[in-house]
């Protein structure tokens, strides 16, 4: 990577982010594709010698609070629109994380890099992922030009939906320019129940019928260490709801009740709750080490403890379960039996994995993520051809070779 | 009824052009039964032109065209068998579901083998510790909510058709409803897939879990009308119940005030769960329909639903009803009782059949426009109204912006229809103007094809096209419906 650094184009217009493909295309010289390149170390390093960074490319084009949409330029940095949000009540639904602690980095991420990298938070049990609420986008293709999909409402059918192609493709088949998203509003109160329970199982059927009941939860997470500095011992589950403050402290209430025989009941209201699913959005608990390696699966929920048993099994490894047990951390060894065993207990539960941040040695010799069916493999090479014929944006980011 | 021309022809007179039919297709229309009869089971495939009848057209029945032959599939195997014997064979194929799309996405072409998924309707699993619902395409919407409502779930996408529409035609049409302001549309509701390519591969994309690793197929394919390959069986999220909900209505005296009333709610914080506008003569149809006690001196009218415990509902009523107060509403009506909000909702859920009572046929249209535009919107339709000389009445889903004028027509006069589509075509161009789009749930079928230009530049069309052709190199599946035919060679003769 530290070859990219050396040439970075940083172009300040959407015809300037143009100019720069084509001017790659020109000369057959692939691109990096990056915000502010927090998460260089993700997914698999990029073999390009340049680096197309949108981070000069900022500002809030649009936000109309009733109309709950807002437009960025795709450099804008997420806490600004966040910071904007907030002014008028408002939040992003899906919650990205903010992983400068995790990837050891200094400056925060932009529109452009969480949307290209699909993140989302807690609120993704029941909000939605960042890619349902991405209304609209302007591009740039690998062949440098400008293109547009979805728009500014927050209902649209019209043509296929390339938004939804974009977001999560990592920046292989487009550079985003400008990004538009639902919002909605930030809820007036927030609370959340911490339960004690006695294990893995226990706490799943505790999010399980929490997310089951009529409460409207927005977070459910799993704690198997619990989180020392927020004085949670674990096993804890945490259980949110976000509304209006009659609705807050009625539905805790509900929820207690319904929720206290999986073990004894804490209630933590406004910041210390907040300050929770900050952590649990942030995967603080995880307690990752700068050498370890971080992987995110995505299962049923219920698969999730025999997923866990399978991997601490298999190496020492640490866990943070969230979206009911849908979203399992884990930090570990960064080596190739390690990921061996992540692969496979994936697999097993029939759900997908993502090596997430690990040392270059490995995630350029492995699959960082799970290998699709041929047919499908097919179509997505034949689509990639489509948007970058090339192969100049992002080469070999998210697979070897593509 | 195919024309020399090339154009279908409906019951009075030729209105849409479909490729033309590919002549080694039609001549060998025998061989093809014969061969079809011998992949599926014998009464899964229809030949006889008085069996074929009923699937030459859809919601919008003003196209029609008799396919070459019609299939009936029961099983996954069955579906794949028949793309990879149509693909093998070049012939086109044209995927339904029950048939109800409004913008034509499922009328047959002369040389298409319809495929349809009406028999796969079995309910495959249902898991409530995980929420979700695993279905096969042809069971209706409603089929899913009755499945998991005995044990206090639902699932949420609620087209107003849906007693009759499945869920394969609602994933490719992403359908949205009267309550996806807070439950979103079909895509924010699925799981995973079971897709079938042009080739006959089957595929499975998604799952039980929620995050895709690589490109998003299960996003992509949503909504894509059938250009992409088809679905057999659907993993759907499944979501428990609400405590209770209950409406209310408030009627103001301008369609501007109204629209203010909407901003100052949502302005506030308060996501109800359905948020519905009608203006006037969507107000006076429905009440002489329904006998719902709507307010016949209002210039518009807003339906507001809320959901949670009994003493929820009344605290979000009492804030919204606040709020409408500011803006001297002419009427404020809070349900005390569910039977009191079915009386509310009454109207609105029969405002099609309302519309088709005071008028003998009406185009139903779905634009979406940024809801601050509305005011400016209604004011300009009404223009086109007395342009045209053709009635409209306007429901709107007033929080996402979902606009749906019914514009009355006689489709006995062929003058009257041809104006009717010129109105429409008008009001979708205006809504791309003011900064929204075509359609917000509808899906651009054949109606809206040609439209596309409207909103996409060429370049753009191009790319979309190529996207489809990367799933569909021969232009195989369901063809002459989205992109406009100009300028496609894939469809030349
Ligand atoms: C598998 C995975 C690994 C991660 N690893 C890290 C990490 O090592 N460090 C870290 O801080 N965070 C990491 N994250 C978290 C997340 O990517 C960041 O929090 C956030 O996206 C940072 O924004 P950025 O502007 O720095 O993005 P970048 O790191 O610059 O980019 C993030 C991704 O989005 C793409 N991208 C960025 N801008 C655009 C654009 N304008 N158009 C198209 N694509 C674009 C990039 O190519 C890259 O694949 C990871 C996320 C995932 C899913
Ligand atoms: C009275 C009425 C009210 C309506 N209200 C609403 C509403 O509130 N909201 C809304 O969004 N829509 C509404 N609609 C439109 C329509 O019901 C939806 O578009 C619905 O999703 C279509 O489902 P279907 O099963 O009838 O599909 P069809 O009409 O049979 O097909 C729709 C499209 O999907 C394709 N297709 C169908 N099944 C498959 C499959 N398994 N694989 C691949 N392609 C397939 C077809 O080729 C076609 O292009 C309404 C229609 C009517 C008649």
């Amino acid at each position: 990577m530290s070859a990219a650094l050396d040439k970075v184009t940083a172009p300040d217009t959407e015809e300037g982010v143009a100019e720069a493909v084509r001017a790659a295309l020109a000369s057959r010289e692939p691109l990096a594709v990056e915000g502010r390149g927090t998460k260089r170390a993700m997914l698999r390093p990029v073999q390009a010698a340049r680096t197309l960074s949108t981070r000069a490319l900022f500002g809030i084009t649009l936000y109309r609070p009733t109309e709950l949409v807002i437009s960025a330029r795709a450099g804008t940095p997420v806490a600004e629109i966040e910071a904007a949000l907030a002014e008028k009540n408002q939040k992003l639904i899906a919650e990205p994380p903010d992983l400068r602690a995790l990837f050891g980095v200094e400056e925060g991420a932009t529109l452009g890099g969480v949307v290209g990298a699909n993140l989302s938070g807690p609120r993704r049990i029941t909000g939605g992922a960042m890619r349902d609420h991405v209304l609209g986008i302007r591009a740039v293709s690998g062949e440098g030009e400008v293109f547009r999909s979805g728009g500014r409402v927050l209902k649209n059918v019209t043509g296929l939906d390339l938004c939804k192609l974009l977001t999560g493709a990592h920046g292989t088949l487009g550079v985003l320019t400008e990004v538009t998203l639902k919002v909605q509003p930030a809820g007036e109160a927030t609370g959340t129940l911490a339960l004690r329970v006695a294990g893995l199982e226990e706490g799943i059927a505790a999010l399980s019928a929490a997310l089951g009941s009529p409460f409207g939860v927005s977070g459910a997470a799993l704690l198997p260490e619990g989180h020392a500095p927020l004085g949670l011992d674990g096993p804890v589950a945490l259980v949110r709801i976000e509304d209006f403050a009659e609705s807050v402290t009625y539905r805790l209430g509900q929820l207690r009740a319904a929720l206290s025989r999986f073990g004894e009941v804490s209630v933590l209201e406004g910041a210390p709750s907040r300050a929770a699913w900050r952590a649990v959005r942030d995967a603080v608990p995880l307690g990752a080490q700068p050498e370890e390696a971080v992987w995110r699966i995505s299962v049923a929920p219920s698969r999730a403890p025999a997923v866990s048993a399978a991997l601490r099994e298999a190496f020492p490894a640490r866990l943070l379960l969230d979206w009911g047990g849908g979203l399992i951390w884990v930090a570990g060894p960064a080596t190739a039996d390690s990921h061996a065993a992540v692969m496979k207990a994936a697999a097993s539960a029939g759900g997908t994995f993502t090596l997430f941040r690990a040392p270059e040695a490995l995630s350029a010799a492995l699959p960082v993520l799970p290998e699709e069916p041929a047919a499908l493999a097919s179509i997505g090479q034949r689509v990639k051809a489509v948007l970058d014929p090339a192969g100049i944006l992002n080469p070999g980011r998210m697979r070897a070779g593509a | 009824m195919m024309l020399a021309d090339g154009t279908a022809q409906g019951h009075f007179g030729p209105m849409i052009r479909l490729p033309p039919p590919k002549p080694e297709i039609l001549a060998r229309r025998d061989a093809i039964l014969a061969d079809l009869r011998r992949l599926l089971p014998e009464d899964a495939v229809i030949g006889e032109a008085i069996r074929l009848r009923p699937y030459e057209t859809d919601g919008l029945s003003a196209y029609r065209q008799m396919p070459l032959a019609v299939t009936l599939p029961r099983t996954t195997e069955e579906v794949a068998a028949v793309l990879r014997y149509c693909h093998a064979h070049g012939i086109r194929v044209v995927p339904r579901g029950a048939g109800t799309s409004l913008s034509g996405g499922a009328l047959p072409l002369e040389d298409a083998v319809v495929i349809g998924l009406m028999r796969m309707n079995r309910i495959l699993e249902v898991n409530y510790a995980d929420r979700y619902a695993v279905v096969e395409a042809g069971v209706t919407n409603i089929g899913i909510t009755k499945a998991v409502e005995g044990d206090g779930f639902f699932y949420a996408p609620d087209p107003s058709s849906q007693l009759a529409c499945m869920i394969g035609g609602n994933v490719m049409m992403n359908s949205g409803g009267a309550h996806c302001l807070k439950y979103g549309v079909t895509a924010n509701n699925l799981l995973g897939l079971t897709f079938v390519t042009i080739e006959g591969e089957v595929v499975r994309i998604g799952g039980q879990h929620l995050d895709a690793a690589g490109y998003d197929w299960l996003g992509l394919i949503t909504g894509s009308e059938g250009q992409l390959g088809m679905v057999t069986e659907v993993t759907v999220r499944i979501l428990r119940s609400p405590e209770g909900a209950r409406a209310m209505l408030a009627a103001f005296s301008s369609v501007e005030v109204a629209g203010q009333a909407v901003d100052a709610i949502i302005g506030a914080g308060v996501i109800p769960v359905a948020l519905e506008f009608m203006d006037k003569p969507c107000i006076h149809a429905c009440e002489a329909f329904a006998h719902a006690g709507y307010p016949l001196d209002a210039e518009a009218m807003l339906i507001i639903e809320v959901e949670g415990s009994v003493a929820e509902q009344d605290m979000l009523l009492n804030r919204i009803k606040k709020i409408c107060a500011r803006f001297d509403p002419i009427s404020l009506k809070l349900a005390e009782s569910a039977e009191q909000s079915l009386a509310i909702w009454k109207g609105r859920k029969g405002a099609f059949g309302a519309v088709g009572r005071i008028s003998p046929d009406y185009l139903c249209m779905d634009g979406t426009i940024p809801t601050g535009e509305l005011p400016h919107v209604l004011k300009r339709i009404s223009e086109m109204s007395a342009h045209y000389g053709l009635g409209v009445a306007n429901v709107f889903h007033a929080g996402d912006g979902n606009l749906h004028p019914l514009i009355m027509f006689d489709a006995n006069d062929a003058e009257s229809f041809r104006k009717a589509e010129a109105f429409g075509a008008d009001i979708l161009k205006l809504c791309v103007e003011v900064g929204g789009c075509l359609t917000g749930e509808h899906g651009v079928g054949v109606e809206k094809r040609d439209l596309m230009v409207a909103q996409f530049t060429s370049s753009e069309l191009a790319l979309q096209r190529a996207v489809k052709s990367a799933f569909d190199p021969g232009w195989l599946l369901n063809p002459a419906k989205v992109f406009p035919l100009e300028g496609n060679e894939a469809l030349a003769a």
